[in-house]
């Protein structure tokens, strides 16, 4: 029993890294219809930022001293994903306004290139860690309820409660502010929103900021977990069953469905792997998003899209 | 009635195609400050097409938009809503998932002054201009009746309240001009008397100019200070109420008479 509640929390901690990245996924299709296919290059680009300049900036300025190291590189990392937002929308969002949704994707495909590539040419290409003083070391909790206890890695306990974190202020700042509830009325309709005067362009940049800041997020998150490499672009991938799952449009969807599919790749690993052979995790998520294509193509909490004849 | 004021919007020879279709034809009238002018005409005689020109959702091929002196060749609807313009929409294009609150308090959005930094870390300079958009928003829900659904999703109200809001979104924008896109269609008599009375009294109680568009020309007349008749993207009469109805052409294009 306690190895299954090991697994299970495993999982959970995967599925919230997932999490975070369909969470800018949504963000950026709810307001502005697209698909941002570039949501993986950004948490690479933000995670190369961020391990770099928490390099860079102590030595520049001859800070001793990892807190405040730190703290300077996430401002200025933040800061080049609010330029990185900017720029997006002057160069490309504002040339493509109502085309296609194929004519946007491959548009944020381009995207990706560019980020990957300025990303790597200007921060290098090596693996690189970001030490922000995560606790590295294991705990057994529930000894009195399980034989045994459970096991588990601090790290992914103190990483789920800065992502609850995230996901909360942001609810806050969606809810409670001017600016969040114009950003909920550009996601319900472009053409009352902006008949009330709110400037799309503003709202993009902002939205694109805010997935940019989610970006850097999970990139801290897994870059202090696992070290920042190329291959952190393609979690783009894997956060793409999730969306499926979850709903393209919907917040606590991109939450759940990545939880789901976190889960559901660790135990199907453990305990149907045996049975067909291992690597399971590694296709059981896009397995799922297959099924979800077939039976619920709007996922589990997205719009499900009527079309009056 | 109101019709002596200045001119407060000139539309000169408008004229909108898609494609080959020609919506408007060298469209022209004004309306003045403080008046209800009405757009009318059958289904498909360019009313609609006429208020997007005029909020800059279209832009025409030819012909001008001058508001208050200003001349606008690309008019957008975010340069519309800055010059003082709001619009209600004749589907109703609320935002469904928000509140009735919300959405009446999106429509203040251009007269926040806070800005992202002090929203998003709730400083008191963004948090007392909240509370005070906040009554001017309730101002207005009682102003149209509906503070029983004040924290209700929009997308849960009957057509009418729906209609309501719609409103309230477009008044929150304190507009010297607010554009009414069939205000009363699909409406039973004691909503479209309602209605009546809102359009009236914001007339008369704020000063608002005000452009409708109707389809039913009973209730029009008895609003509305002036009137524009359309047929075919053409304009085929304009005046006052009486000297419409008695337009031979304006009674053709009504009742189908031979042309």
């Amino acid at each position: 029993m306690g190895f299954f509640f090991e697994t299970l929390i495993g999982g959970l901690m995967a599925g919230m890294l997932y999490s975070l990245v369909a969470l800018g996924f949504v963000l950026i299709f709810k307001a502005s219809g697209v698909f941002n296919f570039a949501q993986g290059a950004m948490v690479l680009f933000a995670a190369l930022a961020m391990a770099r300049l928490s390099v860079w900036i102590p030595e520049c300025l001859g800070i001793d001293g990892r807190v405040l190291g730190n703290t300077l590189a996430f401002v200025v990392a933040g800061a080049l994903m609010f330029v990185v937002a900017w720029l997006v929308e002057r160069f490309v969002l504002r040339h493509l306004v109502n085309q296609e949704g194929a004519t946007l994707l491959m548009a944020t495909l381009g995207v990706a290139y560019v980020l990957e590539g300025v990303g790597t040419s200007v921060f290098g290409t090596e693996v690189y860690k970001i030490d922000v003083g995560m606790p590295k070391d294991p705990v057994l909790i529930l000894e009195g309820s399980f034989e045994g206890g459970l096991l588990i890695n601090k790290e992914d306990f103190v990483a789920a409660l800065v992502a609850a974190l995230l996901v909360a202020l942001l609810a806050l700042f969606f809810q409670k502010t001017s600016t969040g509830r114009a950003l909920r009325a550009v996601a319900d309709d472009h053409q009352a929103a902006q008949s009330i005067g709110i400037p799309l362009g503003r709202i993009w940049v902002i939205v694109w900021f805010v997935a940019g800041l989610v970006a850097l997020v999970a990139g801290i998150i897994w870059g202090s977990k696992l070290g920042v490499q190329f291959s952190l672009a393609t979690v783009a991938l894997r956060a793409l069953p999730v969306v499926i799952l979850g709903g393209l449009t919907s917040v606590p969807g991109a939450i759940i469905g990545g939880l789901i599919i976190g889960v559901g790749e660790k135990l199907s690993e453990v305990y149907l792997g045996p049975y067909i052979g291992g690597g399971i995790e590694i296709w059981f998520s896009y397995q799922l998003a297959l099924v979800f294509l077939l039976f619920r193509p709007q996922g589990l909490f997205g719009e499900k899209i009527i079309d009056r004849v | 009635m109101n019709a002596g004021g200045e001119v407060v919007l000139d539309l000169q020879k408008v004229s909108l195609s898609f494609g080959g279709v020609k919506a408007l034809t060298e469209i022209s009238f004004d309306v003045r400050e403080r008046e209800i002018r009405a757009i009318i005409g059958p289904n498909g005689a360019g009313k609609s097409s006429m208020l997007n020109v005029i909020n800059g959702v279209y832009r025409p091929q030819q012909g001008e938009i001058v508001l208050r002196g200003q001349r606008f060749t690309r008019m957008t609807p975010y340069k519309a809503a800055r010059a003082g313009m709001s619009r209600t929409f004749q589907n109703i294009a609320l935002f469904r998932g928000m509140s009735v609150l919300d959405n009446i308090m999106a429509g203040r959005n251009l007269r926040i002054a806070s800005n992202l930094f002090q929203q998003a870390i709730w400083w008191g300079p963004a948090r007392r201009e909240e509370l005070a958009h906040r009554e001017r928003v309730e101002q207005i829900i009682d102003f149209l009746e509906i503070q029983h659904v004040r924290k209700t999703p929009v997308g849960r109200l009957p057509y009418g309240l729906q209609k309501r809001v719609d409103l309230g979104r477009a008044l929150a924008m304190e507009p010297s001009i607010l554009l009414l896109d069939e205000p009363m269609a699909g409406m039973n008599v004691e909503e479209k008397q309602d209605m009546c009375r809102f359009i009236l009294d914001v007339n008369d109680q704020l000063g608002t100019t005000i452009v409708l568009i109707e389809h039913d020309m009973g209730v029009v007349m008895d609003i509305s200070d002036r009137v524009v008749v359309l047929d075919y993207g053409r304009k085929i009469g304009d005046g006052i109420p009486d000297d419409v109805r008695a337009n031979p052409e304006v009674i053709s294009a009504y009742l189908g008479a031979t042309h």
